[in-house]
This record gives C-alpha cells, sequence and structure tokens, in this order.
C-alpha cells in the first residue's frame, strides 16, 4: 500500500533566480489556438422589427465584405431561421463564423409565439454540445461549436419605449445567450430624440429584471473602454456597404439629399462603437461567458431535468456512474414489464380467436348435423312415399291381373258357349 | 424543424478592410494570463540521480528539498511514497503553479518488483479527480488541474542500455503519461560514450514499443511530425544539474566546478540541459498539457466510463487494467 501526500494549502510563492522560460506560455496557448481556428456564432434578432431593418446590411458592414455574393439562391418559404457560415480570414486568424438570422418574422400577423423558434435554435445548440460531451468517445478538441455567443437584438427605432413583446422576448433569451442591444436605422432619429429614447430602453430593461450583456469590466486594460461603452447601449446603428466621397475619401454611408449619414463617423453612429465592442475588444469574452455561464445553466438544468443529481436524499455525494446505472436498470425493468405485457397480451389474444374459432366449428358442425338428420328425415319420408306408391303399383296390377284374367275367363266361357251353340247347331 | 446550414468560404481577399479580427489573439492571451496555468511534473528515479537539483535548475528556483542536505530525514522507505509539492511562481506577469511530484523510494530496494504500482495509482487518482468533477451536475467554473502532465525519468549514466526496470516502468506508464527520459548526471560520460549510449535506448525503446514524448502517434499535421521528429531523434537529454554559479569568462554561468573544468549546464557544448528546459518549458509546455488533458485523458475516461462495475467506493480495492491487459492482483 502506499499513500502520498497532497500539495500544500494554498502555495506559496516562490522568486525565481533568473530567466525560466514560461512566460513564452501564453504565447504558445495562442499559437495552438492560431492552427485550430476560432468560432463565433452571431444571431441577428428583431421581434418587432419588420424586414427591411437592416440585418442583412449591418452584418456586411461588421465583417467589411458582402455576404450576399454567397447567398444561395434556394428558398425555402417554411424556413424561419437561416444559419450561414463563412470562414474568414485575416492575417493569420482564421474565423469560423456564423450569423444565423430569421427569414420574414417581422412580417408576421400573430407573432406571440414567434420567438420560441430562436429559443429553440439556441438549445438546440445547447444540446449538440452537451451530447458530444457526454459520449464515452468523444472529440471536443475538434468539435465545431455552434452555440450561439452573441445575439444583437434589434430595437425598432421608435423613439418611444419598448414594445412590451420586445421586453417578454428579451426576458426569454437572457439566460441563454448574451444579449447586445441596439438600435436599427438609427439616422431615422434625431440626436436627441436618441438620447432619451436610450435612456428610456435602459431604465425599462433594469426595471424588467432583463439580463443584458455587460462589458466587462475586471481586466484593467479594457475595463475602462468597456465601462463607456456600457454607458452607450444600446447601440445606435446605420448600416451601409455604399460607397460615397466625403473630402477626399470613400467612406461607407447613407447618401440623403440633406445630407450624409457617415457609418464609421462616430458622431454620425455608434457604429464603430458596436464593432469595438463585438469583435476587436470582447469577442473572446463572449465565447467564454457563452461557455461558463449560459451552457453551464442548460446543462445543469438539462442534467436534473434527466434525474441526475450531485448528492442523493441523504446527502452523500451520487457519482454519475450510479445515477445512469440506476436509471439504465430501471429502464430494463421497464422494458421487460413492456415485453411481458405484450406477451400476456399476445397469448390472450390467441385465446380469444381460438375460442372464436371453436364456437365457429361447433356452430357449423351442428348445421351440418341438422342438415343431416333433415335430409336423412326427407330420405325416410320419400322412402315410406316411394313404399305406398310400390305397393299402390302391386295391388293395382294384380287387381288388374285378376280383372284381365276374369275376363279371360268369361270370354274363353263365352266363346265356348258359343262354340258350343255353334257346334250343336249342326247336329 | 431541419436547420439549414450553408457553408462558404470568405478570404482575406474578400474583406474589404480591417474589421479586427485578429485582436482576439490578444483577447486571449490577456484572459489565460489573468487565469493563471497549472503545470504538474513528476520525478522518478532511484535515490541520488540529482532529481531535486535538475528541477530546481529547471525552474530556477529551491523548489524541492535536496536529499543531500544534512536535514533532509533520510528514511529508507519500504514503498514508493508520492510527494506533491506546489508553488507560485511568476514571469513578466504569467503566473503559474507548479506541482512537483516526487517519488522517493522508487528503484531503491533489493527487490523492486511493482515499485511503480504507487505512481500508477497516483495518476489515475488524479485522473478520477478531474473526471467526478467533470461529471458533476454543478461544475466548478475552473476545474482544479492535478493530473500529471510530465513525468520525467531519469536514467543512470550506465552508459550501457536501458535496465528491465526501466523498461518496465516506461512500458507501464508510457501509455498513461508524457514520460520524457533524461541521462541524469551526464557528466560522466564523454560526448561519443553519451552518443552511443543515446542510440541504444533508442533502439531499446523501439524494441520494447515503448512510446516516449513526443508520441509519434499524436502528431497532427506535418509540420509539427517533422519538428517533434527531430525531437525524437535527440532523446534521451543528457542533462547536469546545479543550483552553483561560477565565473567563466568574465560571466556568471551556472555550473560544477571540477579539478578538471566547469561543467557549464547551459552550455549546450557540455550538455543537454538547454534543450531540455526548452522543450519542456518554453516550446512544448502547452502542448504537453494538451497531449494530457486531449488524449490521455480520454483514454482514461473511456476506459472508465465502459466500466460500469466499477463505483467509487470500490476504488481502493480495484484492480487497474495495465496497459498489457494482465491484472494487477495477479501479478
Amino acid at each position: 500500500m502506499s499513500s502520498f501526500k497532497g500539495p500544500d494549502k494554498g502555495p506559496r510563492g516562490l522568486n525565481l533566480a533568473g530567466h525560466v522560460g514560461f512566460d513564452s506560455l501564453p504565447d504558445q496557448l495562442v499559437n495552438k489556438s492560431i492552427c485550430q481556428g476560432f468560432c463565433f456564432n452571431i444571431l441577428f434578432w428583431c421581434q418587432t422589427c419588420e424586414t427591411g431593418i437592416g440585418k442583412s446590411t449591418l452584418m456586411d458592414t461588421l465583417f467589411n465584405t458582402n455576404f450576399e455574393n454567397f447567398e444561395s439562391s434556394h428558398f425555402e418559404p417554411q424556413v424561419k431561421l437561416r444559419a450561414q457560415t463563412y470562414d474568414l480570414q485575416e492575417s493569420n486568424v482564421r474565423l469560423r463564423l456564423t450569423v444565423v438570422n430569421t427569414v420574414g418574422f417581422g412580417d408576421q400577423m400573430n407573432k406571440q409565439e414567434s420567438y420560441q423558434p430562436v429559443v429553440d435554435y439556441i438549445d438546440r445548440q445547447f444540446e449538440s454540445y452537451l451530447q458530444e460531451e457526454l459520449k464515452i468517445k468523444r472529440s471536443l478538441h475538434n468539435y465545431h461549436d455552434s452555440r450561439v455567443h452573441a445575439c444583437l437584438y434589434f430595437i425598432s427605432p421608435s423613439g418611444h419605449s419598448l414594445k412590451s413583446l420586445d421586453l417578454v422576448t428579451m426576458k426569454k433569451l437572457d439566460s441563454k445567450v448574451n444579449i447586445i442591444p441596439v438600435i436599427a436605422k438609427a439616422d431615422t432619429i434625431s440626436k436627441s430624440e436618441l438620447h432619451k429614447f436610450k435612456i428610456k430602453i435602459m431604465s425599462e430593461l433594469v426595471s424588467n429584471g432583463v439580463q443584458i450583456y455587460q462589458f466587462p469590466l475586471d481586466d484593467e486594460t479594457v475595463a475602462k473602454v468597456n465601462t463607456s461603452m456600457n454607458g452607450h447601449l444600446p447601440f445606435a446603428v446605420v448600416g451601409s456597404t455604399e460607397e460615397v466621397s466625403v473630402g477626399n475619401k470613400m467612406v461607407k454611408a447613407r447618401q440623403y439629399p440633406w445630407g450624409i449619414v457617415q457609418v464609421e463617423n462616430e458622431n454620425h453612429c455608434d457604429f464603430v462603437k458596436l464593432r469595438e465592442m463585438l469583435i476587436c475588444v470582447n469577442m473572446e469574452d463572449l465565447r467564454e461567458q457563452t461557455h461558463t455561464r449560459h451552457y453551464e445553466l442548460y446543462r445543469r438544468c438539462k442534467l436534473e431535468e434527466m434525474g441526475f443529481k450531485d448528492t442523493d436524499p441523504e446527502c452523500k455525494p451520487v457519482s454519475l456512474q450510479q445515477t445512469y446505472e440506476a436509471k439504465r436498470q430501471e429502464f430494463l425493468v421497464e422494458l421487460q414489464k413492456r415485453e411481458d405485457e405484450m406477451r400476456q397480451m399476445f397469448v390472450q389474444r390467441v385465446k380469444e380467436k381460438e375460442a372464436e374459432l371453436k364456437d365457429a366449428e361447433r356452430e357449423l358442425q351442428s348445421r351440418f348435423e341438422q342438415l343431416k338428420r333433415l335430409h336423412a328425415d326427407e330420405k325416410a319420408n320419400l322412402e315410406d312415399k316411394k313404399r305406398l306408391l310400390d305397393e299402390d303399383q302391386s295391388s293395382f296390377s294384380k287387381r288388374r291381373a285378376a280383372a284381365q284374367l276374369l275376363q279371360a275367363q268369361s270370354f274363353t266361357a263365352n266363346g265356348k258357349k258359343d262354340k258350343d251353340r255353334k257346334n250343336s247347331g249342326f247336329m | 424543424m431541419q436547420d439549414l446550414h450553408f457553408m462558404n468560404f470568405v478570404g482575406g481577399a474578400d474583406l474589404f478592410g480591417y474589421v479586427g479580427i485578429e485582436a482576439v489573439l490578444d483577447q486571449m492571451r490577456m484572459k489565460t494570463m489573468k487565469a493563471g496555468f497549472e503545470f504538474n511534473i513528476m520525478v522518478v528515479g532511484q535515490s541520488g540521480l540529482g532529481k531535486s537539483t535538475l528541477v530546481n535548475t529547471l525552474f530556477k528556483s529551491k523548489i524541492s528539498r535536496k536529499s543531500c542536505t544534512p536535514n533532509y530525514e533520510e528514511k529508507i522507505c519500504k514503498t514508493v511514497k508520492l510527494h506533491a509539492v506546489s508553488h507560485v511562481i511568476e514571469e513578466k506577469g504569467v503566473k503559474m503553479k507548479l506541482t512537483v511530484v516526487d517519488t522517493p523510494g522508487f528503484g531503491d530496494q533489493i527487490n523492486n518488483e511493482n515499485c511503480w504500482e504507487p505512481i500508477v495509482k497516483y495518476i489515475n487518482e488524479q485522473y478520477e479527480k478531474f473526471l467526478r468533477e467533470e461529471l458533476n451536475v454543478n461544475r466548478k467554473r475552473r476545474i482544479p488541474d492535478s493530473r500529471v502532465h510530465c513525468c520525467i525519468y531519469f536514467l543512470p549514466a550506465t552508459g550501457h542500455r536501458l535496465r528491465p526496470i526501466d523498461v518496465e516502468f516506461m512500458k507501464r506508464l508510457g501509455k498513461m503519461v508524457s514520460i520524457v527520459p533524461v541521462i541524469a548526471k551526464a557528466d560522466t560520460l564523454t560526448v561519443e560514450e553519451r552518443q552511443e549510449f543515446k542510440e541504444q535506448i533508442r533502439k531499446d525503446l523501439d524494441a520494447n514499443g515503448i512510446c516516449v514524448y513526443p508520441q509519434e502517434e499524436f502528431d497532427e499535421d506535418p509540420d509539427e511530425r517533422l519538428l517533434n521528429h527531430r525531437i525524437r531523434e535527440s532523446i534521451p537529454f543528457a542533462v547536469v544539474g546545479t543550483d552553483q554559479e561560477h565565473q567563466v569568462n568574465g560571466n556568471k554561468v551556472l555550473g560544477r566546478k571540477t579539478k578538471w573544468g566547469i561543467i557549464e549546464v547551459e552550455n549546450v557544448a557540455h550538455c543537454e540541459f538547454a534543450n531540455l528546459r526548452d522543450l519542456l518549458i518554453r516550446s512544448h509546455l502547452q502542448d504537453l498539457k494538451d497531449v494530457t488533458h486531449n488524449i490521455l485523458y480520454e483514454n482514461y475516461r473511456v476506459r472508465r466510463l465502459n466500466e460500469s462495475n466499477i463505483t467509487f467506493s470500490e476504488l481502493e480495492l480495484s484492480s487497474w487494467p495495465t496497459e498489457n491487459g494482465t491484472d494487477k492482483s495477479q501479478l
């Protein structure tokens, strides 16, 4: 038998007498990630907006490309959610970006339950990951992570307040995904109205307990910029892929007769802030929050639903193995019971059928007997009749014979008399 | 409802301008630095081979207490007693919790049969601990990692070949943990002797089907294979350890002073300590952790989840199958 002493509680710090070289560790880690590539999945969602709110344009502007070039011409009217994956590359970083968009949602008359497909989609991705994690032979290392990392929630630029459907939807989503609220088509609201609108939205979110994504403040390098950004939420955005010449540059902008709204001008809209926050500063945090908070919550709920616990009723730790075994036994017993039931039912049915058939047979038999009897009776009857007829016939023929004989006798007697007379006449 | 998924490639040329995706590398760097790293290293070899000195030299600090110091309680252990000590070291903002697991008593008995058993048990226990944490419904945000990432196996500089105990140990543990064999106290070998010894060892390893780190079967792409091949051609590294500094040509160097000269530990012409350090720490540290987590731990997990008749309470009595399939209780 052997024993070992575990590590000391609270390891001591040690001073290094020289350069060891493990400061390259973050670089080693980053290099490995570069080889593997990154996954990022964004959901563009609008519950209360009509189509044409500018989601696709914003997508294109954010990632500085024309996603529509890659749009397939295949159109499915029944499909409400569409996920498209793009492999982007910038210098040596490969990003597998999946954009989940909704098709034709805003035009529906009845929007009550229309957030359900979105919630289901998010859950399906979690489920998919959970299934992989629970497999015996798994490859999480190479798994294509399809869980939604960020949800850009579009708010209609009404200028007044959040619609109640928006609040309900966001409340449903806030424990499942990082929500970043965005005011679309912000160039339709004036600056002062926009400011009031933003404050109203944020206060409504807070008072309704909707937990939108907060840019993290724990890292000093980004705390400052994140704090200021948190104050600009929700981001008022304008999207455009058209380029207009302003001064001596070509910039992305929307040209109106009364002026040019420049997408990347921070005075005109918050687009630059959105891109900063979403990609340049917090992409990794969004991924981490999705994994450590939203996914863990899903996993916990799912496992508890399935009956797994960490401690049994006596508060002793229960291993997943034991629970799994217990469930398996339960399942096998259930299967056996059902099998027995089925077998019994089958036997029962066979018996019934047999009885039925026996009855039918008996009935047939009795009918046969009956018919046979009838037939015999008839036959007897007929025999009787025949006999009578025969008797009749024989008595008739006897009488006829007797009559004939008499007749013959009388005739010969007469003839003899005649003859005698004749003969006597001659004498 | 079927999810429709379309895959497209948008290359660098298709991005009309800078997006800022590569900033994710810095984000990741910052997050990992903040979280800190854990690294667990095990040293195995009979006493007197300079294990503690080597660890101290590798990490340039007094991590392990040398058994040759006067205050060390010299007990002749009847069995191998594993002893894990953790320290937190920091370099340029990178914090690392280093745990060194020592195995005094290994190979010191007259009869060394089964002296690897406590080590096998320890390694499996760490895997088990991690597995149980991972299977919890309520999981920790960050599961503490006590799994052995690297096992440095010390070969005495006999100059001949692998001894039966070396073969047995590396055969059994090669599939459970990344073994890095080193030739200890290599200053007793000349360069030619060292070369021959290394070739013989590599032949012996091959002949016995022993896989040491970096394991060929885990190479993922041709670049990695090439790099690791070069390493595989030069292992085991012949090392010398020391914590003393001397003056050589006006520079302070780590070295061992002898009557016939100063053996500079970090001089690649003298010994291969620098190669070992570079491999273990500067280039392959993350890889050691990844191999442990993605491959060796997963293998353990598969084996464990397939054994449906062993529960945790039987851990003390259960028989761990060894790689060659024999039941330990029959050994």
